[in-house]
């Protein structure tokens, strides 16, 4: 039996990166702040020391120049890593994303594939206001040509990134920004995991709470209280938001006969919408109860501690869905 | 001061007929194009090179096999001097499998991997970065090539370009950023969009030199672009290149042309690089009307090849629609 250690979902980062410029010469990371700074989230501190400049690679501030860069670079044969610091200045290179990373395989006729790697930080939480705090990983879910991918956990956390650099193909991961400082204990040997399945993070029979990233920690803590009334829930954790795993949410919903889609973005237009839309097209004659969904308020995200907190899902917004699901007849 | 070449010395004739086949080829190529379009064989949009051949090709021949080329939407002249073949860029256009894309990317996106042809870039200023980017991967792998990036004055307005010129400054990467000055973006003037008319004193802000270059003269622009490859290629770091070039055509297929006019375009016509350099090799005897026929006829047979491999191209079945989107993986 391997050895169990204790970390944080940073530290599991960080050691994804570390092991990734370690076993493949053509890895390096680029982004704002990355190297001398150590990374605005500390995910890359003490990295410049150990690899030098050359591959934990500082930029200016000119998001679109080095997320092409990017692209480039990984048409030239390399494999970077490119950070953004946050989701809202992702938008600043949405060009690149969406014009080139998404469209030059297709366009070329198979031609060019891009093996890219880009992370970002998402979420609000940090009463930041609302050009640091959205969740638009359900935008960037819209685009065929990318893989979204959404670490919710320390194994995913460690285990994402290499199968991401592996992938011939853009691979955008989102950190929750509130999940930076989560603690837990991770097999000494954790190593890359599957980028293709959603996973039941706990097993339930009476309702399916479908979540993915920053929500997972919440959802988990409904499915406890929910247990106590008497309420076994189950947890999906999506994991990969493009492609969807449906077949897994498929398959729980199938069994609960009722589900509640958790979400941190907007609910117009939202990854959530999407979810109830699959479910309600495969299994719409298995379900006891309407869909509910809990999402964001449509709202920029506010600064005031309060107002943030009230624009949030939280637990008891996740237990009321969950509840009138459950106290549903059909 | 506008750099021209040595015009003291006499043109090698071997070199000044390969360069002057070379936009003949892109002459007649696209002339055929524009009946094409008329035919509706080609459809979507249709940008025109005409008038403009010298920079791509006085650039081309400045590159190794190698060396990777960006290019905008106005692009078969590139492709064409890259070597990519008439025929795959003409089915291209058809929209045929044995188009260089598979049909999937048209007149605006001809890419040729094994070239190192990356386009075929239709958002202005797009493909910047993606230099800076190939420049850096040759730099970290050690390769001593260039890249080099053709983009029009209008993408000096984007954001895009000054990121790019300050990265590739920054980094000091091997990248040749060649401006094609035709004067207009679309159809806007450059006094009308820009503070600065000068645009190798943006370029040069950024701490790299900066050439105007008369881009109607195929060996004024083949002279820049060597000096420029081997400064970027020895690690001098980016070299931009302004060259001052003119459209004869419109914009696309659907511009009346009502942003200029047509005195100014009959101006820049008495200056077309074709007959240009066409006279000086007269001149120096290294082209006499036998030999000039013999270019056409060679251009008339290529595009009559080109036009009837189109011709002959096949569809991809429709249930190929979603192929590409992701990489295809072999069974592990």
């Amino acid at each position: 039996m391997s050895e169990v250690r204790e970390l944080t979902y940073r530290d599991a980062l960080r050691e994804a990166i570390s092991e990734a410029l370690t076993r493949d010469p053509r890895v390096f990371l680029m982004g704002e702040d990355v190297g001398a700074y150590g990374g605005c989230y500390a995910v890359s501190r003490g990295l410049l020391a150990e690899f030098g400049p050359e591959r934990i690679r500082d930029t200016p501030l000119s998001e679109s120049a080095f997320v092409g860069a990017g692209i480039g670079a990984a048409l030239g044969g390399m494999r970077p890593i490119v950070e953004i610091m946050t989701v809202n200045f992702s938008l600043l290179a949405l060009d690149q994303i969406v014009n080139n990373a998404a469209t030059l395989l297709h366009m070329s006729g198979g031609q060019l594939a891009i093996p890219l790697v880009i992370r970002m930080t998402t979420g609000a939480g940090r009463q930041l206001a609302a050009q640091h705090s959205h969740s638009l990983e359900g935008w960037f879910a819209h685009v065929p040509g990318l893989r979204i991918v959404a670490p919710a956990t320390l194994e995913d956390a460690r285990g994402m990134l290499w199968t991401a650099l592996e992938d011939p193909d853009p691979v955008l991961i989102f950190e929750h920004n509130q999940l930076y400082n989560l603690r837990g204990t991770l097999a000494a040997d954790a190593g890359p995991v599957d980028l293709d399945r959603a996973a039941v993070r706990r097993a339930g029979r009476d309702v399916s709470l479908v979540c993915y990233g920053g929500m997972l920690p919440k959802t988990l803590a409904a499915a406890e209280q929910l247990a106590a009334e008497g309420v076994e829930a189950e947890v999906i954790d999506l994991r990969t938001l493009r492609p969807l795993d449906a077949e897994t949410v498929l398959r729980s919903v199938a069994r609960t006969r009722r589900a509640v889609i958790v979400d941190e973005g907007w609910r117009s237009g939202s990854l959530s919408a999407e979810v109830v839309a699959r479910i309600q097209e495969e299994i719409f004659f298995e379900l006891e109860a309407p869909v509910a969904r809990v999402c964001s308020a449509e709202v920029p995200m506010p600064y005031a501690r309060h107002l943030e907190q009230a624009a949030l899902p939280q637990v008891e917004g996740i237990l009321e869905a969950a509840r009138r699901t459950v106290g549903a007849r059909a | 001061m506008t750099t021209t070449a040595e015009h003291g010395r006499p043109v090698d004739p071997d070199v000044g007929r390969h360069l002057l086949h070379e936009m003949l080829r892109i002459r007649r190529f696209e002339e055929r194009c524009v009946e094409l379009y008329s035919a509706t064989k080609i459809r979507g949009f249709l940008h025109l090179y005409v008038g403009e051949e010298a920079v791509a090709v006085g650039v081309c021949a400045a590159l190794e096999a190698d060396d990777a080329v960006v290019a905008t939407y106005r692009e078969h002249g590139h492709a064409l001097a890259r070597g990519v073949p008439a025929g795959s860029i003409l089915a291209e256009m058809y929209g045929k499998l044995e188009g260089c894309c598979r049909g999937r990317g048209g007149s605006m996106h001809l890419f040729d991997a094994s070239r190192r042809f990356y386009g075929g870039n239709a958002i202005v200023g797009g493909g910047l970065p993606i230099a800076v980017g190939l420049a850096l991967a040759d730099r970290m792998q050690g390769r001593p090539r260039v890249t080099v990036c053709f983009f029009g004055e209008g993408a000096v307005a984007e954001g895009e370009f000054h990121e790019s010129m300050n990265l590739a400054a920054l980094w000091r990467l091997p990248v040749l950023f060649c401006c094609e000055n035709n004067l207009y973006a679309m159809g806007t003037a450059l006094a009308r969009s820009e503070s600065q008319l000068d645009l190798c004193v943006k370029a040069a802000s950024y701490g790299m030199p900066a050439w105007p270059v008369d881009g109607m003269d195929v060996l004024a622009v083949e002279d820049a672009a060597r000096r420029a490859a081997l400064a970027a290629r020895a690690g001098g770091g980016p070299v931009f290149l302004e060259l001052r070039t003119y459209r004869f055509r419109a914009h696309s297929m659907f511009d009346p042309e009502l942003y200029r006019d047509k005195a100014e375009v009959e101006r820049w016509k008495q200056r077309d690089p074709i007959e240009a350099l066409a006279a000086r090799l007269s001149s120096e005897g290294a082209l006499d009307d036998a030999a000039r026929a013999e270019l056409e006829r060679a251009c008339e047979q290529e595009v009559a090849e080109a036009v009837a491999f189109a011709e002959a191209g096949t569809l991809e079945p429709v249930s190929e629609l979603t192929r590409f989107v992701t990489s295809e993986r072999s069974p592990a």
